[in-house]
């Protein structure tokens, strides 16, 4: 293959093109479902697959599902690489329109409304159990696979709803990465594979010189290179945990994520290494909107610019970081962030 | 505090701590449990020494190398060996565990990954009797559906062992894919990866040497079997043969027929198979709970 990259299958270079073309909609029937497993036909077409994008390149009209027709899709230039985005291309907005999250009959979540606002960091923050977990489960439909587990409501991704009936749960996990409390690198694999994993397993199908470039730039863009390079091939387990967080972070980065979720990324790690991982996101959201759910106040008012606050599964109130902190509205927020219980 | 008359004195430490009239009585029935519990257990491992040694014993004479590389003698003459036995009886495995531990794996993965939780549950009931089920009622099974009306076979026998074979591999499968973190299948299925390809990159692999054990000591277990093969691939010839559409000798079955015969050379021909058979199994043991003990570290450091 090519190292140029316009050439390749449809979905590519992923970041670049609207979400359509990212297949968060899925092939019309006859193609082959599993993104990036194009017929070996591969290499000759332009990006748009035949079919999928009514308007290659511009924001599209969306066809098949009338519902969400994104209106807000910026779409950067196809031409546009990724060293624009990481020089601050604005990245998605996540929005959540009356998102209920059950457990069985149990309802964890009773109606969440809010904006994840494109290249900020938003803090959820909440005592255990009000929801904070599942509500950010549900926006990358990580929920759902709990057995009994269901969600109600919309979760818009640049104003495509998620939960569509024609979107492809995959390719949502895709475009939305998740990073957990406990690191959970892959045990049978190194330090290399467990970061080239997304891309082997999804059929993004890298090779060589291209899958090695990409999972220095992932461990790179995790602060985690200068410290693994001369040992890729070894285990991933073998890291420290904060550096298996780190390598987890890598590895949700090189499948080129529009946006991360992080659930208490740093509960199981020590000061210095939750340090390394905050400093890390402020870098990030240059390139990805990330939502983080910490039980650490301080550490929401350090990273955040934006904060949630959630109780017994409702939001309470959310605003800019420093506002929630010092002047809320509601007096829950101010009895919480002033430690009076929680 | 000043000894205020109301307030009861506390008592004494010694009188605290004194165990009270039934304490010598208490301790006594203590150290009776412990005894008879270490006992027990001494006995369970005697009986192993006892076997063992004594199978060793009467059968290390008849060992020699004309006995695992030759056929019987004719009736009537000495010498000899249980080379057609030895073969048939690793034909026979090699053929069951083709059959019985893809199948088995496979169904391990649909009740530990796919099937809903009730499915799950009733598939393992299903297995546990599929267990339980004697083995010679195995055999006559086999023998009803692939003997009468054909003749003895390898197949057959082979047959009957993988049926014997299934239940264990299935359930050991099962077991080994439940102790995978269900923080790697999340992992996973976050970046993106559809299921399927999850189950089958990350958590099978991360599961494989636990497989690996079960199937080994499902081997280990059908390689003694001989009820299912009496029916099955009993009537065979004495010459060391590879084709299954003919009766396999097993080591089973020869330890039978051999300790049937009336010269004492055959006896100990039949120990020497059992001492065989017993070393083979222990050794699979062996190598079963190394793999099961390197698997487990692995995934221990995910925890």
């Amino acid at each position: 293959m090519t190292p140029d990259r316009h050439t390749g299958q449809p979905d590519a270079e992923m970041s670049e093109q609207p979400l359509e073309q990212r297949r968060i909609i899925p092939r019309p029937p006859g193609e082959q479902p599993t993104a990036g497993r194009m017929p070996p036909a591969g290499d000759a077409p332009p990006a748009p697959a035949a079919g999928d994008t009514p308007a290659a390149g511009t924001a599209p009209s969306a066809g098949d599902t009338p519902a969400a027709a994104p209106q807000t899709v910026t779409t950067p230039d196809t031409v546009t690489e990724r060293q624009a985005l990481a020089e601050g291309t604005p990245t998605r907005t996540v929005q959540l329109e009356g998102l209920r999250a059950f457990y069985g009959r149990a309802e964890q979540v009773k109606g969440v409304d809010l904006e994840f606002k494109a290249n900020e960091v938003t803090a959820i923050i909440g005592p255990s159990g009000c929801g904070k977990s599942t509500m950010i489960r549900c926006i990358n439909r990580m929920h759902e696979e709990i057995p009994g587990a269901r969600a109600e409501g919309r979760v818009l991704l640049d104003g495509l709803d998620v939960y569509e009936h024609s979107v492809d749960v995959v390719a949502v996990r895709r475009a939305i990465g998740m990073v957990f409390q406990k690191p959970n690198p892959f045990p049978t694999m190194s330090i290399f594979d467990n970061v080239a994993a997304g891309m082997r397993l999804t059929g993004m199908r890298r090779r060589g010189a291209e899958l090695s470039a990409r999972v220095e730039r992932a461990l790179v863009d995790a602060g985690l290179w200068d410290e693994v390079s001369e040992r890729l091939s070894e285990p991933g387990v073998g890291l420290s945990g904060g550096q298996q967080q780190r390598l987890c972070i890598a590895r949700s980065l090189a499948v080129d994520p529009e946006v991360i979720l992080m659930d208490e990324p740093c509960s199981a790690l020590d000061p210095v290494a939750t340090l390394k991982i905050e400093e890390l996101i402020d870098d990030l959201k240059q390139r990805v909107t990330i939502v983080i759910v910490t039980h650490n106040m301080q550490q929401a008012a350090r990273v955040a610019d934006r904060t949630a606050f959630m109780l017994d599964g409702r939001l309470v109130e959310a605003g800019p970081t420093q506002e929630i902190f010092t002047n809320p509205s509601d007096p829950r927020t101010e009895e919480y962030v002033t430690g009076k219980f929680g | 505090m000043s000894a205020a008359g109301a307030a009861p004195t506390p008592p004494p430490a010694h009188a605290l701590l004194a165990g009270g009239p039934g304490l010598r009585r208490r301790k006594l029935v203590n150290r009776t449990m412990e005894s008879t519990a270490t006992l027990a257990a001494l006995i369970a491992v005697a009986v192993l020494a006892i076997v063992i040694v004594s199978v060793l014993i009467k059968g290390v004479s008849a060992i020699n190398l004309d006995f695992f590389i030759k056929s019987p003698a004719p009736i009537g003459q000495s010498g000899g060996g249980i080379a057609n036995s030895i073969v048939g009886t690793a034909l026979l495995v090699a053929l069951a565990s083709a059959l019985a531990v893809p199948v088995g794996i496979l169904v391990g993965i649909h009740t530990s990954e796919f099937a809903r939780p009730s499915v799950a549950s009733s598939i393992r009931f299903a297995l546990d009797i599929l267990n339980g089920v004697p083995t010679i009622v195995t055999g006559i099974f086999v023998f009803g559906l692939l003997v009468v009306g054909h003749v003895q076979s390898g197949y057959a026998g082979a047959f009957a062992l993988a049926i014997i074979m299934l239940p264990i591999v299935a359930r050991s499968a099962h077991e080994v894919l439940s102790l995978v973190p269900a923080s790697l299948r999340e992992g996973s299925l976050a970046l993106g990866v559809r299921r399927w390809r999850t189950v089958l990159r990350i958590v099978v692999p991360t599961a494989a040497s636990g497989m690996v054990t079960g199937a080994l000591l499902a081997v280990a277990r059908v390689a003694g079997e001989t009820a299912p093969l009496l029916f099955t691939s009993s009537i065979a010839s004495n010459l060391v043969s590879t084709d299954p559409s003919q009766a396999f000798a097993s080591i089973p079955v020869s330890i039978f027929t051999l300790s049937e015969e009336a010269s004492p050379a055959a006896h100990a021909q039949a120990w020497a198979a059992a001492l065989l058979l017993i070393f083979l199994v222990v050794l699979l043991n062996i190598v079963a709970r190394s793999v099961f003990g390197r698997s487990q570290a692995r995934i221990r450091r995910t925890r």
